[in-house]
């Protein structure tokens, strides 16, 4: 499967997908490390998190998948929805966490 | 090293902005807030791709950590009488 595909495997399998730096608990980045926080804040601690710094394909793959050039990258339902500061805008406006809920219940 | 007005002379330089903010003096970490009326119609994801569409290769190469903020004029404008 080439990493294109893989990502749209991973995006579409599960409904809560974070591309980050490092992991939930050990964050390589402080983007990554928002992005965690947002989420969990969201009431979300089951979510799909996905290091690219382990998979230097899935590092370079997803900045195309979405045209988006920087990591971290929340997907919801196989849906890009956007960075850590997208995510920001959205928490701040009650939008995420309706849009969490919707994808876990 | 990439200042905060090398990165507001790119942004400028690749996109038709009204206003832009860019804070940031390490050379690696940024803060900008970019208004433009380009953004009309677009969602956040949109009017970031944008943003990253004018910085172009700079994004990958020179800058390690850009936070920003879009607007709309109309938007913008809102958002200022409320301060």
């Amino acid at each position: 499967m080439d990493t294109q595909e893989l990502i749209k495997s991973q995006v579409t399998s599960n409904p809560v997908v974070l591309y980050m730096k490092g992991s939930p608990k050990f964050p390589q980045c402080g983007f990554s490390g928002l992005a965690v926080q947002i989420l969990q804040a969201s009431g979300v601690n089951d979510f799909t998190a996905i290091d690219v710094l382990a998979d230097p394909a899935i590092r370079d793959g997803i900045k195309i998948y979405a045209n988006w050039p920087t990591i971290p990258q929340l997907y919801i339902k196989g849906e890009f929805i956007g960075g850590a500061d997208i995510m920001r805008d959205l928490y701040q406006q009650g939008e995420l966490q309706k849009l969490l809920q919707e994808a876990v219940a | 090293m990439v200042s905060a007005q090398d990165l507001k002379n790119y942004i400028t330089q690749g996109l038709a902005c009204e206003h832009v903010q860019v804070l940031g003096d390490d050379g690696q970490h940024f803060e900008a807030i970019v208004v433009s009326p380009l953004f009309v119609g677009k969602n956040m994801v949109q009017q970031h791709q944008l943003v990253y569409q004018a910085l172009g290769d700079r994004m990958r190469e020179e800058i390690h950590a850009l936070s920003m903020r879009t607007f709309t004029p109309e938007a913008w404008g809102k958002l200022n009488n409320t301060l």
